[in-house]
């Protein structure tokens, strides 16, 4: 009550003292620089509606009965609970591809991080040809997996190169085609591609290192293999944190590589990945619910597995 | 004297013949054990794009191992001819050339105003935008397909056309975490004596900052380029017409289509491939230097 009659008092004066007041007030309410808003204001809309909104629409997609409809046209979308979780939760291929998603990650999460950081600390430690090095191990990285793919279907085909050089140890039916072989060669595959940006972020935690540490593991007689456990390793603990969840995260997000190596996923479902059913049901079958609800507990399980790891490598650096 | 100072001499000796023995044995054997694991790598690595490339210039497709020794004989480029005339080469390009060009001049304009933004100013917001732009690269793009499929190719009817492709990346957040490192590394004396001599906040970007995230730049851009250019899922789901698809969209489609029915189905895709690899692996080798490792990790980290 009061400060309303104070103000109307003084608006009709416009004093300087107001001028500074509502100044102030404003760098209360927008900060120093609101300008910063302005200039951000591309990045946090673009934000807001290529992820936030999207993400919220995804989730209550999964709740509602969802079905494409014609442009414009009005049409009631029934709020139906957990029908399409239900739905998802009894389809024998949403299982499955999830036991494929989890095969996977056994094997390419452990296989990248071992492998990463054993290049990235010979790499670390050399002179001589690093630049040729650097450069070839992040050259599958920066190729379309595309492209890779096309070589990759040539070399592990039947009469491939890979089955004439192993001759009678072929597996058979060949990689590809094979129920128990698809989902490791493409969690290979994928491992090969993926490993120089991994390396990479490898090598910058190296830098950080302190040379000390290592100087008075020397001191102390300790060789290269215990070098690399006590100090190496500990010290990229927070790297290695980043390369789980972001390998973690390409591997739920496995699309083109399930559909073009192995044809979509086969042989009979034994490479199918989550992404590659929701776009099956959600774009081909014409069913985005079911597809949004596999999304949403896809992100769920992403979501859990991230938590454990971060657990498991422990957190007290970042 | 002389005898103490000879003793001297030999137990010096010993010692510094002793200390490179101890050391340097297991030195050698680790410095070989790296070069074999190293070589191993690079040979991993490198292989098959050579068998790529090798496999591209064979007239008939040889899988054995001396495939990949190739005889001058057996050399054409008659697969480049063969996939071209399936899939235009050109028109893929060009349709990559012109979303990897759109995000990467979207990323390039909105990233810095971001990063500058983030780095040098104080607003409300600043730190909830920052942490978005660290959130949103381990949202997982594949939740949001189907309602960005529903919204931009349905309700927006964009659908077969470039800026529908572009949308979607079109703001790379590793890109504005760069810029906003490379920013906070400018001392930040220079920006105030600009202001107090009545530079105004876009001049004060302009003429000082940006000149001097210029290695930003570059970085910034070789970073984008990769995501559209290699970006197979989104373009697929969106072009349907063969004439707006990007390379790596109609080679696919190429691939798991049309394959089976040619005469050399390999000969063809590894033309197609090497095509669509080669200005992403030349780009990466002329310009490697600002392709670097800390930059990825403030990248990601921020």
């Amino acid at each position: 009550m009061v400060s309303v009659i104070s103000k109307k008092d003084t608006e009709p004066a416009r004093s300087d003292a107001q001028h500074a007041r509502s100044a102030r007030r404003r760098r209360r309410i927008l900060g120093e620089n609101p300008l910063g808003l302005l200039l951000s204001a591309p990045y946090l809309i673009f934000i807001g509606v290529i992820f936030a909104f999207p993400f919220v629409f995804a989730v209550w997609m999964s709740f509602h009965d969802y079905f494409f409809a014609a442009p414009g046209a009005d049409v009631q979308r029934d709020f139906v609970g957990f029908d399409n979780f239900v739905t998802v939760a009894t389809d024998p291929a949403v299982w499955r591809s999830f036991l494929n998603v989890g095969i996977f990650l056994i094997i390419n999460v452990p296989l990248t991080v071992v492998l990463s950081l054993l290049l990235a600390t010979a790499l670390n430690r050399v002179v001589r040809a690093r630049l040729f090095l650097r450069v070839s191990f992040y050259v599958p990285y920066v190729t379309a997996s595309v492209a890779v793919v096309g070589v990759w279907l040539f070399m592990f085909s039947q009469n491939g190169l890979v089955n004439q050089i192993l001759g009678p140890l072929a597996p058979d039916p060949s990689w590809l085609i094979n129920p128990y072989l698809a989902m490791p060669t493409i969690a290979f595959f994928v491992t090969w591609k993926q490993l120089g940006f991994f390396i990479l972020l490898y090598l910058a935690a190296l830098q950080a290192v302190p040379q000390e540490l290592y100087e008075s593991a020397a001191t102390d007689g300790a060789g290269a293999v215990r070098t690399f456990f006590s100090v190496t390793v500990p010290g990229v603990r927070s790297a290695t944190l980043l390369v789980l969840l972001l390998a973690t995260i390409t591997g739920a997000n496995l699309f083109t590589e399930p559909y073009l190596l192995t044809n979509g996923g086969g042989p009979n479902g034994a490479s199918t990945s989550p992404v590659l059913l929701m776009y099956q049901k959600g774009l081909e079958q014409g069913n985005p619910d079911v597809a949004s609800a596999i999304g949403v507990i896809l992100v769920a399980f992403v979501l859990i597995l991230a938590l454990i790891e971060r657990k498991l490598v422990g957190d007290e650096e970042s | 004297m002389s005898t103490t100072g000879t003793r001297a001499q030999t137990r010096k000796t010993a010692q510094t013949d002793a200390a490179p023995v101890r050391r340097g044995h297991p030195g050698r054997t680790a410095r070989i054990v790296r070069w074999i694991v190293l070589a191993i790598g690079a040979l991993a690595f490198l292989f098959p794009f050579y068998y790529m490339v090798i496999g591209s210039l064979q007239t008939e497709p040889d899988p054995t191992p001396a495939g990949a020794f190739p005889n001058p004989a057996n050399i054409t480029l008659q697969n480049y001819v063969e996939i071209n005339e399936r899939i235009s080469l050109l028109s893929g390009l060009v349709n990559s050339g012109i979303f990897t060009g759109g995000v990467i001049l979207c990323t390039v304009v909105f990233g810095v105003l971001a990063g500058y933004a983030l780095s040098v100013l104080h607003w409300r917001g600043r730190g909830v935008t920052f942490s978005l732009a660290l959130l949103v690269q381990i949202v997982p793009f594949q939740l949001l397909m189907i309602p960005l499929y529903v919204l931009i190719a349905r309700d927006y009817g964009l659908a077969d056309t470039h800026l529908g492709m572009i949308l979607p990346f079109a703001i790379n957040s590793a890109a504005v975490l760069i810029f906003r490192q490379y920013f906070l590394q400018v001392p930040r004396a220079l920006f105030d004596a600009a202001r107090i001599d009545g530079a105004n906040e876009l001049r004060v970007l302009w003429s000082i900052a940006l000149p001097l995230v210029r290695p930003a730049l570059l970085t910034v851009v070789l970073l984008t380029f990769i995501g559209p250019w290699n970006e197979f899922l989104w373009p697929f789901l969106i072009t349907k017409e063969p004439s707006m698809q990007p390379l790596a969209v109609s080679l696919a489609n190429y691939i798991t289509t049309v394959a089976a029915s040619a005469s050399n189905p390999f000969g063809a895709i590894l033309a197609g491939a090497v095509v669509l690899a080669i200005p992403a692996v030349v780009l990466f080798i002329l310009f490697q230097r600002h392709f670097q490792t800390s930059d990825i990790g403030s990248g990601v980290k921020g």
